[in-house]
C-alpha cells in the first residue's frame, strides 16, 4: 500500500539535481577487467545452492562476536589468566608446591589459585554468554528471501547463503552486504540510512542498474539468474569493484549499487538486492575493530607497588636463604637431633649453598603472602558490583528511550573519578540534532519573546542582587566579604537565587512534557492566529511565510491522528521551517513531480486556500554553496527565485534596492546568535519569463553535460541565478539541547572538569552551540585560529591565493597565531577574563603535527574552554591523545556516533550515548549512558566513589598482607630459617580468601564518604579524585607503614607472652599451633579492627561482613578443631581444649589488638581534628544535621564550593552581573558626582 | 544549515504511534527501585568527633590499665625456681670433655642437688625441663613424624614422613616414627623433701584430647632406639603410646628454640625456705650444641606461669591511651576546631582558589 502512495506521489529523485543525477558517464563506463588476487569472488545470483560446495563456499551470514567459543574457552581463557605476572607467580608457586621445597601442603597453594582463577574465567563465561546471546539476536533476525518459484519467505539471517535473494523492507536493517537490483520506486532508487557505519545520520542515496530495474516483482525472480565478479572482502566503506553479469551483457558495478549491512531502508517501501557478502565477509564486520583494553591509573599503579612488594618478597627471601646457609653450615653439624649427616640437598650442611638455592625457592612460596592473591579477584569482583551499581541507578535511567546507564567495562569505574578534561562530540551529545523555530525577523522587525534559558537566570539573578545594596561592588575580592554580610542581613540571597535557577530549570522541563508542538517553540501574537496579515509589512510577512514553505525538498505524510502533516525533511532546520510555516498558517500539503501545493488559511475565510507553486528548478543546498533556492512559477504566472542561506552569504548578493532591512536584520542575527541560535536569512527575487529560459536553457545544458567540470559548471550557473536577491528577513532556530546539558556543563565546570567540544559541524554552528551551553559567553575573548579567512575571499581571489601559500607559509602562519594567542593570556591581568580558543580541522592538521602540537597544547590549556569544529573522527582521536598524552591527565570521550569511536576508543575512558539508533559509539565504549546530563552523576557520584573505594580498598589489601606476611618472616628468624611457618596451613589458605575477603570487599562496594546528594551539591568534592589524595605514594606508603607496624606488635607482643612459660593455669605451655593459633587470631581481629576504622558508612552489610569474618574464624577453628586429627594435626580441640579455657589467650588478643589499631585512630583523630578534609566537615555538619538548622550556611557553602570557573551557566550568570553592576555603578557615580 | 542532517523521524515530528507498543518493552530495562541498588541502604555513619575520640581512649585506658594490675598482681603470686644444671652436673673430671661423657653409656650420670624454696608454694607445683637452643620448630624437625601411625595400630607402616627415622635397618617400621619422637628427651628427675621422697604425677601432663584421640591406645612402641643411632629416651614396649604422657608432650613441638615442657606435677605445698633434693639423670645430649638445660619449679595462677610482660604491656598501652587522651584535650583546649565549622573546608582556607 505504502508503495502505490508514494509512486503515485512523486519520484523523490527528480528533487536532487547535483547529488545525485546518474553521471551519464558511467553508462559508457567499461566493465571492470579483473586479474590477480584480490579480485576472485563469483557470485551466482539466484543460486545459492552452487556456493553450498567448494570453492564457491563463502562463509555464511552467522556473525559472532564471541571472544571464546565451547572448545577454546578453557585455553584460552586460561592462557589469558595467566597472562598476569602475579598469577604465573601464583601457578610456579603451586606446581613447586607438589615438590619437597614447599612450605606448606600442596592443597593450601593450588586451591587458593583455583578459586581466584575459576573466579575470573566465571566471569569471563559469564561475559562472553552475554555476547553470544546478543549475537544470536542479531542472527537470528529474520529476512525475507527468494525461496524459488518467485515466492519469498522469511529466513534467520544466519541461513542467508551468498547468492540469496532477499527483499527488504522500510526501515529494515540489511542482513548483509547486498547489490541493489531495485526498489519500490519506478527509477531503481532507494534511501539508505548508514548511521551503523559512519554516524552521518543524512539520508544516502543508491541506484540500481538500468537493466535490473524490471526485476520489481516477487515472481520476476522465479528465472532470475546472474553471475557477479567482484572483489574480495575488504573493510574500505567506501569502495566497491565488480562485474555485474546478466541477460549475457557486462555491466559494472560500483559503491552505488551496494547496500551495506547494518545499515537502513529509509523512506523507501522495499528493495530487492542479491547477497554479494555474508557474515565476516560484510564491510562492516571487516571494519570491526577490537576495542583496544584499557586499564586504570590506579591499576597501573598497584602494578608498581606489586613491583615493590615483589623487591620486599625477593629481599626477605634472600636474606632467609643467605641465613639458612649459613645455620646450616655452621650450626647444623651439631644439631643432633636432626640427624645432620643423614640428610637430603635440602638440609646439607656439606653443601649449604645447594640447600640455600633450594631454600631461596622455599622462601619465595613462603612470602607469597605478602602478594595478595586474591587482590585482583577481589578487585574483580568489587568492580563488577560496581559496575552493576551504575547500570541499576536509576537517576541514569533515561524514561524517553528506556536505556540505562551501562558500565560496558567495568575495569574503569575508579577512573571515573579522576577525568580531567571531557572531549565531546557536537551532535547528538550536546544537542539532539532537532531544532525549534524560536525567533525570526521579517521586514526589519523582530518577532518572537521566547527567551532562552541563560537570559531568564541572568535577569532573575540580577533582579535580586540589585535589590541588596551592600553588594552592589562586584569586584571578587571584595564580594567575599560583603557578599557574607548580605547573607547574613538579607537571609535571601545566594539560597533564593539557587532556588529560582532550579525552578527556571523545572519549569523548562515542564514544558517539554507538554508537546505543544515539536519543531516549534514561537510565542508571539503578532503572527500567530492569522494576526499577521494586520501587521504593517503583511506582504513581506507573507512572502516570507512562502519561503519557508516552498523553499525546501520535504515530502509531507499526512498524519492521521492530528489531520494534518507530518515533514521527512533532509534536515531538521528544514522540518523546523515546515512545522513553523504550518503553524503559520501555510500548510505544505503535497508534492508532485513539478509542484508544491501550499494550504493557506487568511484570516479573512474560513477555508484553506490550496495553491499550487510549479517548481521550476530547485538549486540544491550544499555545504560549499550555503544557501538553497527554488524557482517558482505561482498561481499568477510570476516567476520567483526564493532563496535561504546562511547570512553572509545572502548579503553578498543582495540587490542596491533590498537592502532596505538590512541593517535591522543585521542586529537581529547578531543578538539571536549570541543566545545561541542557528540564524539563515531569506531572500527572493522577481525574474521576467525571458530572462529565467534564457538561464534555464544554460542550466540545463550545464545538468546534462558530461565530465569532470559538470559540478562545476552547475555551480557558476546557479551562482548567476542567485544575485540581486531583495532581503525579506531571517529566522532563528533553536538547536535544541539535550535536557540538562547546560546545567550538566555547569557542574561539570563546578567540578574542575576541562571540557573540550570537537565537531564535524562547522565553526558557525559550533560557536552558536557553544553559546548556547554556556561554554562560550560574553566577554569571553574568542581566539579563532583558521588558516586563512576564506570564506570572505571570492572564488576566483581563493585559488590564486591557494596558489601562492606553500604548506610552509601556512604553518608559520598558524604558529604565529598560536604564539601569539598565549602572549595573550599571559599578559591577561584581569582574573576574570577568559578564552576561548575555537580552531578548525584544517588549521588543526597542522596544529597536530609534533612541531607544533605542544604550543598548542599550551594555548588549549590555558584557555577556559576549546572548541574544534570541523574536524574528522582520525583528528578527534588525535587530539584526545594529544591532551592524553601532552598533559598527563585523565581524560573522557563523550560521543553517539561512529565517527567518535576513534576517540572514544583513545580517550582513557570513551562514554557512548546510546539514545539514538547507532550502536556503534556505544559498542566501542566503556560507558553508555542515554543522555550527556547523566555524565554529571556517572562522574561526580558514582565516579566519586568508586575512586575512592578501590583506592582505600588497595592500600587496605597491601596493609594486611603486610602485616600478615611479615609476620611468617619473622617467626623464620626464629626457626634457623627452615621455612617453617607457625600457621597451620589451613589458616593461611583461608586468610587471604575467606577470611579477611569480604570486609575488604564491602569497602570497595559499599563505601561511601559523602551521600549521593551531597556529592551532587559539592562538585568540588570530585577533585579529591583528580588530584588523586586517596592513592598518592605518601598514603601508599603510610599504609605500607602501618603494616609493618602491626606486624611487628603482632609478633613480637604474642612471642614475648607465650615464650617459655605455662600459658594456663593447668600448668601446659604452649606449643607451636597455640603460639600460631593465637597469633593469627590477633591478626585476624587486628585487620578487621582496622577495615572498620578505614570505613565511615556502616549498613548491615558491612557490620556482617566484618564482624562476620572474626566470627567465622572462631567458627572454622571450632570446627577444624573437630575434624579428625589425622586431618587437623596439632590444631585438633585446640579452642576448645587449650586456647579458649585460657585467660591469655583472650588478654593477649585484646591486647595486640588495641595496640595493632591504636596510632591509626590516633592519626586520623588528629589528622581530622586539625586538617580535616572537605569530605570530613560535610560528614560533620550532616552528622549534626546542621544543613537542616542553618540553611544559609549550607546553601552558602554550596555555592562557595564551586570551583573559580569561568565556563558553565553560572559563571556566565556571573560575568553578566558583574557587567550590568559595572553600568549600574558607573551610573551612580555619575549621579553622585554633580551633588 | 545544517550538514549533518537527520533521521527523518526527529524532523517533523512523526514519532506518534510508536510509543505505546514499545513502552512495554522499554520499561523492562528500567532499573528496579531498590534501596540496595540505589545505594541507599540505612547506614550508621560514624565519625570521630574529639568527644568519641576522648572517650575511647580513655575507655581504653580504664579497661587496659586494671587488667594489667591483675596480671602483674598474678604474675607476683607464682612462685618459681629455675636451676641450671647442665653444666653443673659434669664430674669435674669430665669438664674438658662434656660430649664424651654424656654419650658414654656407662658413666654415671646422677646429679644430686638441693633447691631452696623461696617462697611457700601451693600445690600442684609444676615441674619443667627447659632446653635451650633447641630448634623444636625446624622444619626438617617438625615435619618428621607420622600422625596416622600414632594414632592407630593399622596405619603402623605409614612412615613415609619420617624420614629419616621410618624404618628400622631391617626395614620394619618404626613406631613412634620420626625425629622428634627419637629424640625424645631422657633426663628424669627425683625430689626428696626432709628425705621423704616427693611423687611426681605424670597425670594430666599432656592433652587430654592427645591421650585420647591422637595417639592410640592400642599403638606400642616398636623397633624404636633400636637402630645403629640412639637419639634420646627408649620406651616401654609394654605401654601404649597414649599412656606415654612424656613422649605425648614432647611431641607438641615447641615454637621456639627455648621452651619448656611440662615434667610432672607435685601434688603437695612446698613451704618456704624448706630444702628440696633433686636427683637429676643426666641424660641428654645438649653439650653438641650448647644448649642449656634447666629444672623448673613452678606455680601456676590463672594467667599460666610468672608473666610479668603481659601486665606491663597492658599497663603501657593503657597509659599511652590515657597519655592520648589527655593530649588531646589539651592540644583541643588550645585549639579548637567547631565540629562542622565550614571555615574549614578547602575552599575557604585558600580563597586563592584550588
Amino acid at each position: 500500500m505504502t508503495r502505490g502512495r508514494i509512486r503515485a506521489k512523486l519520484r523523490r529523485s527528480n528533487l536532487y539535481t547535483f547529488s545525485c543525477l546518474r553521471p551519464t558517464a558511467a553508462e559508457t563506463e567499461a566493465p571492470h577487467s579483473f586479474q590477480g588476487p584480490g579480485y576472485s569472488r563469483i557470485v551466482y545470483c539466484n543460486q545459492p545452492r552452487v556456493h553450498r560446495k567448494k570453492p564457491l563456499n563463502y562463509p555464511s551470514n552467522y556473525t559472532s562476536t564471541t571472544k571464546y567459543n565451547i572448545i577454546t574457552f578453557l585455553p584460552k581463557a586460561i592462557f589469558e589468566q595467566f597472562r598476569r605476572v602475579a598469577n604465573v607467580y601464583f601457578l610456579l608457586a603451586a606446581i613447586l608446591s607438589l615438590t619437597p621445597v614447599a612450605p606448606f601442603s600442596a592443597v593450601s597453594m593450588i586451591a587458593p589459585l583455583a578459586f581466584v582463577v575459576g573466579l575470573s574465567m566465571a566471569k569471563e563465561a559469564l561475559e562472553d554468554w552475554r555476547r553470544f546471546i546478543q549475537d544470536m539476536k542479531v542472527n537470528s533476525r529474520k529476512a525475507s528471501v527468494h525461496k524459488g518459484d518467485g515466492v519469498f519467505g522469511f529466513k534467520p539471517w544466519q541461513k542467508i547463503r551468498v547468492g540469496d535473494v532477499v527483499k527488504v523492507e522500510k526501515d529494515q536493517f540489511f542482513p548483509a552486504d547486498l547489490l541493489l537490483l531495485s526498489s519500490s520506486y519506478e527509477d531503481g532508487i532507494c534511501y539508505v540510512e548508514t548511521m551503523n557505519l559512519d554516524g552521518e545520520t543524512n539520508l544516502k542515496v543508491k541506484r540500481c542498474l538500468e537493466s535490473t530495474l524490471p526485476l520489481d516483482d516477487d515472481t520476476t525472480f522465479k528465472d532470475f539468474a546472474g553471475t557477479i565478479k567482484c572483489e574480495d572482502p575488504n573493510s574500505n566503506l567506501y569502495t566497491f569493484v565488480g562485474n555485474f553479469e546478466y541477460d549475457r551483457q557486462i555491466y559494472p558495478l560500483d559503491p552505488n549499487q551496494i547496500l551495506l549491512r547494518d545499515s537502513k531502508l529509509r523512506n523507501t517501501a522495499h528493495v530487492y538486492g542479491v547477497v554479494i557478502f555474508t557474515g565476516h565477509d560484510t564491510k562492516v564486520m571487516q571494519n570491526a575493530t577490537k576495542s583496544p583494553s584499557k586499564r586504570s591509573k590506579i591499576e597501573r599503579k598497584m602494578d608498581q607497588i606489586i613491583y615493590i612488594l615483589f623487591t620486599l618478597l625477593v629481599g626477605i627471601s634472600l636474606i632467609s636463604s643467605i641465613g639458612f646457609a649459613v645455620k646450616t653450615k655452621f650450626q647444623m653439624p651439631d644439631w643432633w637431633y636432626l640427624q645432620p649427616k643423614n640428610t637430603t640437598s635440602f638440609y646439607d650442611p656439606e653443601r649449604p649453598a645447594l640447600s640455600g638455592v633450594f631454600h631461596l625457592v622455599t622462601a619465595l612460596i613462603l612470602y607469597g603472602y605478602l602478594i595478595p592473591i586474591s587482590l585482583y579477584v577481589s578487585i574483580e569482583v568489587v568492580k563488577v558490583l560496581q559496575a552493576t551499581f551504575i547500570n541499576q541507578d536509576i537517576h541514569m535511567y533515561d524514561e524517553e528511550t528506556g536505556n540505562p546507564a551501562q558500565a560496558r567495562t567495568s575495569n574503569l569505574n575508579e577512573e571515573l573519578g579522576q577525568v580531567d578534561t571531557i572531549l565531546s562530540d557536537k551532535t547528538g551529545t550536546l544537542t539532539c540534532n532537532q531544532m525549534d523555530f524560536l525567533k525570526c525577523s521579517i521586514a526589519g522587525t523582530a518577532y518572537g519573546v521566547g527567551s532562552s534559558e541563560v537570559e531568564l537566570a541572568a535577569a532573575k539573578q540580577m533582579a535580586i542582587d540589585i535589590n541588596e545594596p551592600d553588594s552592589e561592588v562586584s569586584n571578587v575580592p571584595v564580594r567575599k566579604t560583603s557578599a557574607r554580610d548580605s547573607w547574613e542581613n538579607n537571609g535571601s540571597g545566594y539560597g533564593v537565587s539557587e532556588i529560582e535557577l532550579e525552578t527556571v530549570i523545572t519549569s523548562k522541563d515542564g514544558k517539554d512534557q507538554k508537546p505543544i508542538i515539536k519543531g516549534f517553540n514561537f510565542v508571539d501574537s503578532r503572527l500567530m492566529d492569522g494576526n499577521w496579515s494586520k501587521e504593517p509589512k503583511a506582504d513581506v510577512i507573507l512572502l516570507f511565510f512562502r519561503i519557508l514553505a516552498t523553499c525546501h525538498t520535504a515530502i509531507p505524510e499526512p498524519n492521521e491522528e492530528t489531520g494534518s502533516f507530518n515533514y521527512e525533511a533532509e534536515s531538521p532546520d528544514e522540518g523546523a521551517f515546515l512545522v513553523a510555516a504550518r503553524e503559520f498558517g501555510f500548510e505544505f500539503c503535497r508534492r508532485t513531480q513539478s509542484s508544491v501545493f501550499i494550504r493557506e488559511r487568511y484570516p479573512s475565510s474560513r477555508q484553506p486556500v490550496e495553491r499550487e507553486f510549479k517548481i521550476l528548478n530547485l538549486l540544491d543546498f550544499t555545504s560549499k554553496r550555503k544557501r538553497m533556492s527554488v524557482i517558482v512559477r505561482d498561481e499568477d504566472g510570476q516567476i520567483l527565485l526564493l532563496c535561504k542561506g546562511a547570512d553572509s552569504i545572502i548579503f553578498d548578493r543582495l540587490s542596491k534596492n533590498g537592502r532596505m532591512y538590512e541593517e535591522a536584520t543585521t542586529r537581529h542575527l547578531n543578538e539571536y546568535g549570541e543566545t545561541g541560535l542557528r540564524t539563515l536569512a531569506l531572500a527572493y527575487r522577481k525574474l521576467e519569463e525571458s530572462e529565467y529560459s534564457a538561464w534555464n536553457n544554460e542550466f540545463v545544458k550545464a545538468k546534462t553535460s558530461i565530465g569532470a567540470d559538470r559540478e562545476a559548471m552547475l555551480e557558476r550557473v546557479s551562482d548567476m541565478m542567485e544575485r540581486d536577491l531583495i532581503l525579506v528577513g531571517a529566522t532563528a532556530v533553536e538547536d535544541k539541547l539535550q535536557k540538562g546539558v547546560p546545567q550538566c556543563i555547569d557542574k561539570l565546570a563546578q567540578a574542575g572538569l576541562k571540557i573540550w567540544v570537537l565537531t564535524g559541524d562547522k565553526m558557525e554552528t559550533a560557536i552558536n552551540i557553544g553559546f548556547a551551553c554556556s561554554l562560550l559567553r560574553q566577554g569571553m575573548k574568542q581566539i579563532c585560529i583558521t588558516t586563512m579567512n576564506s570564506d570572505t575571499l571570492t572564488q576566483d581571489s581563493k585559488e590564486t591565493f591557494w596558489l601562492l601559500m606553500t604548506d610552509q607559509t601556512v604553518k608559520e602562519n598558524i604558529l604565529m597565531q598560536i604564539t601569539n594567542a598565549t602572549q595573550m593570556i599571559k599578559l591577561e591581568k584581569d582574573p576574570h577574563a577568559a578564552f576561548a580558543l575555537i580552531i578548525d580541522g584544517k588549521t588543526l592538521t597542522y596544529a597536530l603535527e609534533d612541531d607544533m602540537k605542544h604550543q598548542f597544547l599550551g594555548l588549549a590549556v590555558g584557555c577556559a574552554s576549546v572548541i574544534c569544529c570541523r574536524v574528522s573522527p582520525k583528528q578527534k582521536a588525535l587530539v584526545t591523545r594529544l591532551v592524553k598524552e601532552g598533559t598527563g591527565k585523565t581524560t573522557l570521550a563523550i560521543g553517539d556516533g561512529a565517527n567518535d569511536v576513534g576517540m572514544i576508543q583513545e580517550a582513557d575512558i570513551g562514554v557512548g550515548i546510546s539514545g539514538v539508533e547507532g550502536m556503534q559509539a556505544v559498542m566501542a565504549s566503556d560507558f553508555s549512558i542515554a543522555q550527556f546530563r547523566f555524565l554529571e552523576r556517572l562522574l561526580v557520584v558514582h565516579g566519586h566513589w568508586c575512586y575512592k573505594r578501590i583506592a582505600q580498598m588497595i592500600c587496605y589489601f597491601f596493609y594486611k598482607n603486610i602485616a600478615f606476611g611479615l609476620t611468617l618472616f619473622y617467626f623464620e628468624a626464629f626457626t634457623s630459617f627452615s621455612g617453617q611457618s607457625v600457621y597451620d596451613d589451613w589458616y593461611m589458605l583461608l586468610f587471604n580468601v575467606i577470611l579477611t575477603s569480604l570486609p575488604v570487599i564491602s569497602l570497595g562496594v559499599f563505601e561511601q564518604d559523602v551521600s549521593s546528594e551531597v556529592c551532587l551539591q559539592f562538585p568540588a568534592l570530585y577533585q579529591q579524585g583528580p588530584k588523586n589524595l586517596f592513592f598518592d605514594w605518601y598514603r601508599i606508603f603510610g599504609w605500607m607503614g602501618n603494616g609493618l607496624y602491626s606486624s611487628l606488635i603482632i609478633f613480637f607482643l604474642n612471642i614475648i607472652i607465650f615464650y617459655d612459660q605455662a600459658f594456663r593455669s593447668g600448668g601446659q605451655t604452649a606449643d607451636m599451633s597455640a603460639v600460631g593459633t593465637t597469633m593469627f587470631t590477633c591478626i585476624i581481629w587486628a585487620v578487621n579492627c582496622q577495615i572498620a576504622l578505614t570505613m565511615s558508612h556502616f549498613t548491615w552489610i558491612q557490620h556482617l561482613f566484618v564482624w562476620g569474618s572474626i566470627a567465622t574464624w572462631y567458627l572454622f577453628l571450632l570446627l577444624y578443631g573437630m575434624t579428625s586429627p589425622t586431618i587437623s594435626g596439632n590444631a585438633y580441640q585446640i579452642l576448645v581444649e587449650a586456647l579458649a579455657p585460657a585467660p591469655i589467650y583472650w588478654s593477649a588478643t585484646l591486647l595486640v589488638t588495641i595496640a595493632c589499631n591504636l596510632p591509626y585512630l590516633a592519626h586520623i583523630s588528629f589528622q581530622r581534628c586539625f586538617n580535616p578534609m572537605d569530605h570530613h566537615i560535610i560528614q560533620e555538619i550532616k552528622y549534626y544535621k546542621k544543613d537542616v538548622e542553618d540553611r544559609h550556611m549550607w546553601t552558602r557553602e554550596r555555592s562557595k564550593a564551586r570551583q573559580e570557573t569561568k565556563i558553565g551557566f553560572t559563571a556566565r550568570v556571573d560575568a553578566k552581573i558583574r557587567q550590568l553592576k559595572g553600568r549600574l555603578q558607573k551610573k551612580q557615580t555619575a549621579v553622585m558626582s554633580p551633588s | 544549515m545544517n550538514t549533518k542532517g537527520a533521521t527523518t523521524s526527529s524532523a517533523g515530528g512523526t514519532d506518534g504511534g510508536s510509543d505505546s507498543s514499545s513502552s512495554a518493552k522499554r520499561n523492562s530495562k528500567k532499573p528496579k527501585y531498590s534501596r540496595f541498588t540505589q545505594q541507599e541502604l540505612p547506614a550508621c555513619k560514624p565519625i570521630l568527633t574529639p568527644g568519641w575520640v576522648i572517650t575511647t581512649f580513655i575507655f581504653v585506658g580504664i579497661i587496659f590499665i586494671p587488667i594489667g594490675l591483675a596480671s602483674l598482681f598474678a604474675s607476683e603470686r607464682v612462685v618459681e625456681i629455675v636451676y641450671r644444671y647442665d653444666e653443673g652436673c659434669i664430674p669435674t673430671n669430665y669438664s674438658d670433655q662434656k660430649l664424651a661423657y654424656i654419650q658414654n653409656s656407662t658413666t654415671n650420670k646422677t646429679c644430686t642437688r638441693s633447691l631452696i624454696v623461696p617462697k611457700q608454694m601451693k600445690r600442684p607445683v609444676y615441674v619443667y625441663y627447659q632446653l635451650d637452643n633447641f630448634y623444636q620448630n625446624h622444619r626438617r624437625y617438625v615435619k618428621s613424624r607420622s600422625d596416622k601411625q600414632l594414632r592407630s595400630n593399622a596405619s603402623e607402616g605409614d612412615t613415609s614422613s619420617c624420614d629419616p627415622e621410618g624404618v628400622a635397618p631391617d626395614k620394619h617400621p618404626i613406631v613412634p616414627c620420626g625425629l622428634i619422637a627419637w629424640s625424645l628427651f631422657n633426663d628424669t628427675y627425683g625430689f626428696l623433701v626432709n628425705n621423704e621422697a616427693l611423687e611426681v604425677s605424670k597425670r594430666n601432663i599432656a592433652w587430654k584430647s592427645d591421650q585420647e584421640h591422637k595417639f592410640g591406645s592400642d599403638v606400642y612402641p616398636k623397633n624404636f632406639q633400636s637402630g645403629g643411632l640412639i637419639g634420646g629416651a627408649k620406651l616401654n614396649d609394654t605401654i601404649p603410646l597414649s599412656e606415654q604422657a612424656d613422649l605425648i608432650v614432647w611431641m607438641r613441638t615447641a615454637a621456639f628454640p627455648t621452651f619448656r615442657k611440662l615434667y610432672g606435677k607435685i601434688e603437695m605445698d612446698l613451704e618456704a625456705n624448706e630444702n628440696v633434693t633433686v636427683v637429676i639423670q643426666n641424660n641428654y645430649n645438649t653439650y653438641s650444641f650448647g644448649g642449656k638445660k634447666k629444672l623448673v619449679l613452678s606455680t601456676t595462677s590463672w594467667i599460666g606461669g610468672k608473666n610479668d610482660f603481659l601486665g606491663v604491656a597492658y599497663l603501657t598501652v593503657g597509659g599511652l591511651c590515657l597519655f592520648l587522651a589527655i593530649s588531646f584535650i589539651l592540644v583541643y583546649v588550645v585549639k579548637p576546631r567547631p565540629l562542622g565549622d565550614p571555615s574549614f573546608l578547602s575552599w575557604n582556607r585558600n580563597p586563592s582558589g584550588l
